[in-house]
């Protein structure tokens, strides 16, 4: 039961208090570019959730089981990164073989997260603060919810900026820049949410 | 061109940070205080003058089809390298800094320069396109940093500033704040450029993250807004 709970935190914590957009500022070029129509950015963000979830099974064994007992823990990044673009890489061509209809759906949004910084920094982050397998998987599955949230709202926020008038030399995007802060202080809302979960 | 517009075009026309929005994840994350946007740009700036001068030298060497896997590592490797010197000569530097300085890896500008001028230029060039490009990434954060540092904490180099530090608005330095600066500044560029600033079709798209979205990559007729317009 203890487990469940603290699992359950690092879900709410991910999601939540420590958006990795919005308060960690991670993964700002996707959450800026494809947050133009709602559609786009629930793929994008489903996209980021599989391959968070997957990059962290595959580095989290790599960190503990092959880097650590070899002594090569400072090759990590290197590391990380390489299996990162051959997992999008391998997902794209088992997609498009066995599953077409998601490849048409989700492919064009795999080639943008090689260079996702978020899904290098959940797998990074998941090491530096000691999280178990399980936890680790957990978080990661919290931080693409997050992304995915940050991504669907703001989707929302954008389509009514279309219809403001903002001064010339806020257009495009200075404004949406300027909304993305607004945003971002409703989620100071959070704040206190998960120490009072257990309480 | 000549090596002096070289070098100037990247702190200034082409700023990468405030005219191409290249690289906002670090600038927005590490922008908190003076020393931490310094320490940041430095050690991107140094990344990039490696990976510069080695990806311009192996270009003939590097097959065409496999050259981004090639460039990622290379450029991983020095940025490994930069925060084993980090850890060691400014322990304190790279506390702060944390995982943004592995972050460097997936740096659009450090892979945007790699793919657009050191794989077609010679060594001394792509060198200096890379000092031009990391003073301008490093002018960017100082800016920015300041603005922060000095409304959020009232302090400027870590040194308190009087009458300011009693009326700090923290909320300059917490997320909120630096998308608000952020926007500020890019509103100012083009305030005082009147909208000639380049678009980002001149820097090239390879390193766009909307790229693949726009659908123009190969046209050429990508507006620099992603697919705003």
């Amino acid at each position: 039961m203890d487990m469940l709970k603290s699992l359950l935190v690092i879900l709410m914590t991910s999601v939540l208090v420590n958006n990795y957009v919005l308060s960690k500022f991670l993964g700002i070029c996707p959450f800026l570019g494809v947050s133009k129509k709602l559609d786009q950015a629930s793929g994008m963000g489903a996209a980021v959730i599989c391959v968070m979830m997957l990059a962290t099974a595959a580095t989290w064994p790599i960190q503990y089981y092959l880097l650590e007992p070899n002594g090569l823990g400072y090759m990590r990044t290197i590391v990380f990164i390489l299996v990162i673009a051959a997992l999008v890489q391998l997902i794209e061509m088992i997609l498009k073989r066995y599953i077409p209809s998601l490849h048409a759906s989700l492919g064009i949004y795999l080639p943008l997260i090689t260079t996702n910084c978020a899904v290098l920094g959940v797998t990074i982050n998941n090491i530096n603060d000691g999280y178990t397998f399980l936890e680790s998987m957990v978080n990661s599955l919290g931080c693409g919810l997050g992304f995915l949230l940050a991504m669907v709202l703001f989707a929302g926020v954008r389509s009514r900026l279309e219809e403001a008038n903002p001064p010339k030399s806020f257009e495009g995007l200075p404004i949406t820049l300027v909304a993305a802060s607004i945003v971002a202080l409703s989620f100071f809302g959070f704040a206190g949410l998960v120490d009072g979960l257990f309480a | 061109m000549t090596k002096l517009q070289n070098l100037l075009k990247g702190i200034i026309k082409e700023n990468p940070v405030l005219v191409l929005v290249l690289g906002a994840c670090p600038t927005l994350a590490v922008s908190t205080s003076v020393i931490n946007a310094l320490g940041m740009g430095v050690a991107a700036t140094v990344v990039l003058l490696c990976s510069n001068i080695v990806i311009s030298a192996l270009r003939k060497v590097i097959p065409d089809t496999v050259r981004i896997p090639c460039y990622i590592v290379l450029i991983a490797g020095f940025v490994t390298m930069v925060e084993m010197v980090m850890h060691a000569f400014v322990p304190d530097l790279y506390e702060s800094l944390g995982i943004f300085l592995s972050l460097i890896v997936v740096n659009c500008i450090i892979l945007g320069r790699a793919e657009m001028y050191a794989s077609k230029n010679r060594v001394l060039d792509s060198a200096i396109d890379a000092i031009g490009m990391g003073l301008g990434f490093t002018l960017a954060l100082f800016l920015m940093a300041s603005v922060r540092e000095i409304i959020g904490n009232g302090s400027w180099f870590g040194i308190a500033i009087p009458v300011l530090e009693n009326y700090k608005i923290s909320i300059m330095t917490m997320a909120p704040g630096g998308f608000f600066v952020f926007g500020c500044l890019i509103a100012l560029v083009n305030k005082i450029s009147k909208g000639k600033a380049i678009k980002k079709k001149d820097f090239g798209c390879a390193s766009c993250p909307s790229a693949y979205m726009c659908g123009k990559k190969d046209s050429g007729e990508c507006t620099g807004e992603g697919d705003d317009k």
